[in-house]
C-alpha cells in the first residue's frame, strides 16, 4: 500500500484554484520522462475547472503513477476529470491503485486499458459493495496468519486459493456472502485453512507420501479436487481441538456439511485423524464417478508447488541443522567426537542437545529449522544428526582475488574513509575493506516539503503539540540555591538538621526547569534500489513529519543517506548534518532522496557512528530507517556475510555509547533484526504509508 | 514506634507474610534464591512484565520467613526516599527511616521494583550494600548500618524497555546474582492461570493458547505479548460470569494495544480460541 491521500477530511483547504498555466508547470515537473513530449496543457486545461482539493489529489496521485511509468501517470492526469465525477474520493483512489496494480502485474498496456476503463471499474465497485478485497484485509490477514505462527507464511494474491507451504495466496476480491461481513470472515477462514495444510501434514510427511497416493489416478484433477475437500473436513477437526472459535465460526459460513460429505465428516472429523485417513477414503470417493461438493473456503492444492517448496525447504532446513550440529561438535576440541552422534531431543517446544551427556541449546536459527524440520516430516531426519564432514567449514579458496572486483567495477577513486568490514567465516576483520564516499545529493524540489506540509497539516499539528508537550514538560528541581518557591522538604530537613546541631542545608528553593534532554539522534535513510515508488515517498515523508517533530522538540539530529554498490563504492548522502538548521537547503535535499542501489550497511553504520560520536550529547540515538535486510551487489554481502557484519558494526556502536534502534517495512524483518538489534530494538511496519506518521511516534517512545 | 536506637528515631514495622503465597516455581529459581541468600548475595530479577517477579519475591520471602519492603522505583525517587530524613515533631528533631534502611535494620528482603526507573544517583546508595560491605551509609547521622546476615536487596528489571535513557548501568548490574525470568510453558502457565484465575483446566489451556498467538506478534506491532497476569485477570473476569470472548477482548486485547487495526487482530486471534 502507498501513502494514502491525507488530508481532504482534515484541512479547511482555502487555498485557491491553480490556473492552467500552474497547473500544466507542476504537471511538467511530475512528467517529464514521458516519452511522448506531449503537451501537458490539455491536461491542465481540463484540470482547471476542479476544485482544488480534486487538483491536489490528482497531482499527487499523477505523481505516484508516474514514478512507476511516467506513461501510466500521464494518464491518471488526463481521464482525472472524467473518473472525478464518476467515483468518489476513495473510489478514484481506488481507480488509480487499480491500474498501477496492473502496471506491477501485467505492464504498460494492462495498465493503460484498466484505467481507461472508468466506467466498467465504477460499475463494478458499485456492483459489489458486498465484496472483501485482498488489498484491505492483507496486513490484518498477514498478522493473523503470524499469530497462529509454526513457521513464517507469506501472503500473495493468486487467482485461486492455494498455498505451496511457504506462502499463502489468495484472490484479489471475495464476493461469496451478501454481507461484506462474511467475505471478510471467508478471508480468515480460507487463511486460516491454507495455514492449517501447512501445520496439520496435509503435504504428507517422512512416512506418508502423498504424490504416490494421488498418482494412482489418472484423473489427477478430480483427486486432487476430493483431496482438498477432505481435507477441509479432517482439518477443521483439528483446528476445533487447538483454535475452537475458528472451527466455529467456518462452521457457521460453510453451513452443514453436503450429503456428500457427511461420512468423510464421520470418518475424518476428528482430531486425532491423520493424512493417511483421508488418503485412504480418498480412494472410497475415488471409486465412485461423483465430483466433490463445492466448499467456498476450502482452496484448492497445488501439491506440486508445495512439494516443490517443501523439497527446497527441507534442503536448506537440514544443512542449518547440520551446521549448527557440527559447530557445536567441533567447539572445545571435541572434534574428535564426532562419531558419537548427538542425541536430539524436543522438549516443550525447545530442541535440546545433548553432546556427550551435555545439555545444549541450539542457536535460534536452527531452533527455528529444526522446528521446521518436525513439522514437515514428523521428526528430524537422519541426515541432519551426521556430521557435515570435512566440507561444512571452507576458508576463501586461495585464488579468490580480493581485489579483482574492484578494478572490475570502478575506476580508481581515492576513498574519503577506509573501513574496517567483519568476515564472520574469518573471524576477524578486512582491513580498510570499504571506501566510503560523502556524496552529496543535488537539491531536489524546493516545494517538495511544502506539499507534503501542505498535505498533512492536521497530522504534523499534532505531531508538533504532542513533542512541545514533551519538550514543555516542566520538572520541579528540588534542593536549590535559589528559585520560585520554598522547598518544604529541604526547609523542615535543615530546620531538623539545626535542631539536631548539624550543619543545615543552605539550599531551600525550588525551581520549575525544562527537563534538560541531551540527546543526539542520526536518522540513516535506506536508499537502496528496492526502495523505489512508495517505500521511498513513505520514507522521504516520514523525514518531512519527523523534522517537524524535533524542531518542535529541539533535539541534536542528523540525518543521513545510504547507499552503494559494492565494498569500492560505499556512499553516504548527508541530508542534514547536526550543525545545519533545517533549512530551504535540507528541504531540498529531503526531497532529493531518491533509491539508488544497494544496501552495504556495516560501513554505514560505522562511519555514522563516528558522527554521532563525536556529539556532545550524554544519550545517542542511532535510527535506521529500511525495507529489507543488508544487501549488495554480488552474493557475498548478501545472507550471513552482511547480517554478521551489520551485527558486529552495531556492537562496535553500542561500545562507543550509542544505542541504536531499527524502524523497517520489511515483514520478515522479525527473522534477522532480533540478531542486529536485540529483541527488543526494532519495529517492523506492515504499511509504507504508516510509516510517516510511525516514525515520529516510535521516536518520541524511544527518549521519553 | 519502636525504641530501636535511642529516643529521637521511627523506624517503621515491618510485618512478615503469613500466608503462604501461591507461586509455581518453573526451573531452579528457588533453589539459587536461597543459595544467594545463604551466600548473602544480592539478587536482581529480569524479565517481561507480569512473569511473576513480584510474586517470586513475595514467596521468597513467606519460604526464608523474613519480613519484605518493597519499593516501586520511579524516576523522582530520591535518596533521602530509600535511606530516610529528620521530620520535626513538637520542637524536637526524628530521624525516620527510609525503607532500605528499616529492612537493613529489620533483616529483611528489600525489593526494589523496577529499578532503571529510579534516577541514576539514587542506585548508587545500594552499591555498598551489594557487594561483600555490606553497609548502609546514612549521612545524616553520620551512622554506618552493618546489614545482618538475613538481610537481602532483590532488584528486578524489565530488559524489553525501549527507551534509550533507561538502561541499568553495569556497575549496579555486575553486582548480582541474576536470575532470568520469561513466561512459563504452555502446562505449567496454564496451571498458574487455572488457580489464580479460578477457571476450569479447559479455559486455562485456550486463555494460555491465545497468550501464545499474541507472543508470535511481538516486535510486529505490539511491543509485549499478554503477560501471564493478563491471562490470570481474564480468567478471574470469566469465573465472575462474564463471557469468555468478552473477557479476553477487555482484559488482553484492549490491554496490549491502541490501535485500532492491531486490536482488529488481537479480536481475530481471541476469536479463533474462543
Amino acid at each position: 500500500m502507498g501513502p494514502r491521500f491525507r488530508g481532504d477530511d482534515e484541512r479547511p483547504l482555502t487555498s485557491r484554484k491553480l490556473f492552467s498555466d500552474e497547473l500544466e508547470q507542476r504537471l511538467d515537473e511530475l512528467l517529464f520522462a514521458s516519452h511522448s513530449h506531449r503537451s501537458a496543457k490539455n491536461i491542465a486545461d481540463g484540470l482547471e475547472k476542479l476544485s482544488r482539493e480534486q487538483q491536489e489529489r490528482v497531482l499527487h496521485w499523477t505523481g505516484v503513477a508516474a514514478q512507476s511509468y511516467a506513461e501510466v501517470g500521464y494518464l491518471v492526469a488526463a481521464l482525472a476529470p472524467k473518473a472525478l465525477a464518476r467515483l468518489d474520493p476513495a473510489g478514484f483512489e481506488a481507480w488509480v491503485l487499480a491500474g498501477l496494480d496492473a502496471y506491477d502485474r501485467h505492464g504498460g498496456q494492462a495498465a493503460m486499458a484498466q484505467l481507461r476503463a472508468i466506467e466498467a471499474f465504477a460499475a463494478a465497485r458499485e456492483r459489489a459493495p458486498t465484496a472483501a478485497r485482498l488489498a484491505d484485509q492483507e496486513a490484518r490477514l498477514a498478522r493473523f496468519l503470524q499469530g497462529l505462527s509454526g513457521r513464517p507464511l507469506g501472503l500473495a494474491e493468486g487467482s485461486v486459493a492455494h498455498t505451496d507451504t511457504e506462502t499463502v495466496f489468495l484472490p484479489a476480491q471475495l464476493a461469496e456472502y451478501a454481507t461484506a461481513e462474511d467475505n471478510r470472515r471467508l478471508y480468515k477462514a480460507t487463511a486460516a485453512l491454507l495455514w492449517a495444510q501447512t501445520r496439520y501434514g496435509t503435504f504428507g510427511s517422512a512416512e506418508v507420501d502423498v504424490e504416490a497416493r494421488l498418482a494412482r489416478w489418472p484423473d489427477r484433477a478430480r483427486a486432487l479436487r476430493w483431496f482438498a475437500a477432505l481435507e477441509a473436513v479432517r482439518l477443521e477437526a483439528a483446528l476445533a481441538a487447538e483454535l475452537p472459535g475458528l472451527a466455529a465460526e467456518m462452521a457457521r459460513l460453510r453451513g452443514p456439511w453436503p450429503q456428500a460429505l457427511r461420512e468423510a465428516e464421520r470418518r475424518l472429523g476428528r482430531a486425532d485423524a491423520a493424512v493417511s485417513q483421508t488418503l485412504t477414503f480418498l480412494d472410497e470417493c475415488m471409486a465412485g464417478a461423483a465430483e466433490p461438493p463445492p466448499l467456498p473456503h476450502a482452496g484448492a492444492i497445488d501439491l506440486a508447488a508445495a512439494l516443490g517448496a517443501r523439497a527446497t525447504r527441507l534442503v536448506r532446513e537440514t544443512e542449518v541443522v547440520r551446521k549448527a550440529l557440527s559447530a557445536l561438535k567441533g567447539f572445545g576440541g571435541r572434534k574428535g567426537a564426532g562419531a558419537a552422534s548427538p542425541a536430539v531431543n524436543l522438549d516443550g517446544g525447545k530442541f535440546q542437545v545433548s553432546l556427550d551427556g551435555e545439555a545444549v541449546a541450539l542457536p535460534p536459527d536452527a531452533q527455528a529449522a529444526a522446528r521446521s524440520l518436525v513439522q514437515d516430516l514428523g521428526a528430524l531426519p537422519p541426515e541432519c544428526l551426521t556430521p557435515a564432514g570435512p566440507g561444512a567449514w571452507q576458508p576463501l579458496p586461495p585464488e579468490w582475488n580480493e581485489h579483482a572486483e574492484e578494478d572490475a567495477l570502478t575506476g580508481h577513486r581515492e576513498p574519503q574513509h577506509r573501513y574496517d568490514e567483519w568476515d564472520w567465516r574469518r573471524r576477524a576483520y578486512r582491513r580498510g575493506w570499504c571506501h566510503l564516499f560523502e556524496v552529496d545529493l543535488p537539491p531536489g524540489d524546493p516545494d517538495y516539503v511544502a506539499k507534503v506540509s501542505l498535505r498533512n497539516t492536521a497530522a504534523i499539528r499534532r505531531i508538533r503539540r504532542r513533542f512541545e508537550m514533551l519538550r514543555g514538560e516542566d520538572r520541579l528541581l528540588g534542593r536549590q540555591p535559589e528559585g520560585e518557591e520554598l522547598d518544604l522538604d529541604a526547609l523542615v530537613e535543615a530546620a531538623g538538621d539545626r535542631a539536631a546541631g548539624a550543619e543545615p542545608e543552605a539550599r531551600l528553593y525550588s525551581r520549575r526547569i525544562r527537563s534538560e534532554r541531551s540527546l543526539a539522534a542520526m536518522f540513516m535513510v535506506d536508499m537502496s534500489g528496492s526502495t523505489k515508488g512508495w517505500v521511498n515517498d513513505a520514507e522521504r515523508e516520514a523525514l518531512v513529519m519527523l523534522c517537524e517533530a524535533l524542531e518542535a522538540l529541539g533535539d541534536a539530529y542528523a540525518i543521513y543517506g545510504f547507499s552503494g554498490w559494492t565494498r569500492t563504492r560505499c556512499d553516504i548522502y548527508p541530508v542534514k548534518r547536526f550543525d545545519e538548521a533545517y533549512d530551504a537547503a535540507v528541504r531540498g535535499r529531503i526531497a532529493a532522496i531518491a533509491a539508488k542501489d544497494y544496501t552495504r550497511m556495516g560501513v554505514a553504520i560505522r562511519h555514522l557512528t563516528r558522527l554521532l560520536a563525536a556529539q556532545p550529547a550524554r544519550h545517542k540515538l542511532l535510527v535506521t530507517l529500511s525495507d529489507g535486510r543488508p544487501d549488495d551487489f554480488g552474493d557475498e554481502y548478501r545472507g550471513h556475510y552482511g547480517i554478521e557484519d551489520t551485527r558486529r558494526a552495531l556492537q562496535e556502536a553500542h561500545g562507543r555509547g550509542v544505542r541504536s534502534y531499527c524502524v523497517t517495512i520489511d515483514r520478515h524483518g522479525a527473522d534477522y533484526l532480533p540478531r542486529l538489534y536485540g529483541p527488543a530494538h526494532y519495529t517492523v511496519i506492515d504499511d509504507a504509508g504508516k510509516l510517516p506518521l510511525k516514525v515520529a511516534d516510535i521516536y518520541r517512545r524511544l527518549t521519553s | 514506634m519502636s525504641e530501636a536506637f535511642g529516643t529521637r528515631g521511627i523506624a517503621p514495622t515491618l510485618a512478615r507474610i503469613e500466608s503462604e503465597p501461591y507461586y509455581q516455581p518453573i526451573h531452579d529459581e528457588v533453589v539459587l534464591f536461597e543459595s544467594a541468600h545463604r551466600r548473602r548475595l544480592p539478587v536482581l530479577l529480569k524479565g517481561p512484565t507480569g512473569c511473576g517477579k513480584t510474586r517470586f519475591v513475595e514467596y521468597m520471602a513467606w519460604r526464608l520467613k523474613r519480613p519484605l519492603v518493597t519499593v516501586a522505583c520511579h524516576d523522582d525517587l530520591t535518596t533521602a526516599d530509600l535511606v530516610g530524613r529528620y521530620l520535626i515533631v513538637g520542637n524536637e528533631t526524628v530521624w525516620v527511616d527510609g525503607p532500605l534502611a528499616a529492612a537493613v535494620r529489620a533483616g529483611a528482603l528489600c525489593y526494589l521494583d523496577e529499578i532503571v526507573e529510579a534516577r541514576k544517583d539514587t542506585t548508587v546508595v545500594i552499591h555498598p550494600l551489594a557487594d561483600n560491605r555490606r553497609m548502609l551509609a546514612i549521612d545524616k547521622r553520620g551512622e554506618l548500618v552493618a546489614a545482618p546476615g538475613d538481610f537481602m536487596l532483590v532488584i528486578s528489571y524489565n530488559p524489553g524497555y525501549q527507551s534509550v535513557l533507561k538502561e541499568i548501568k553495569p556497575s549496579t548490574r555486575q553486582r548480582f546474582v541474576a536470575l532470568e525470568f520469561d513466561y512459563p510453558e504452555a502446562a505449567v502457565e496454564a496451571g498458574i492461570v487455572a488457580t489464580e484465575g479460578g477457571v476450569d483446566a479447559e479455559t486455562a489451556r485456550r486463555l494460555v493458547k491465545l497468550a501464545e498467538l499474541t507472543r508470535n506478534l511481538k516486535g510486529a506491532g505490539l511491543d509485549e505479548g499478554a503477560s501471564t497476569r493478563l491471562l490470570v485477570h481474564a480468567a478471574q473476569l470469566i469465573a465472575d460470569g462474564v463471557a469468555p470472548a468478552a473477557a479476553c477482548t477487555a482484559a488482553i486485547a484492549r490491554a496490549l494495544s491502541d490501535d485500532p487495526e492491531m486490536t482488529g487482530t488481537l479480536d481475530d486471534l481471541v476469536g479463533a480460541v474462543f
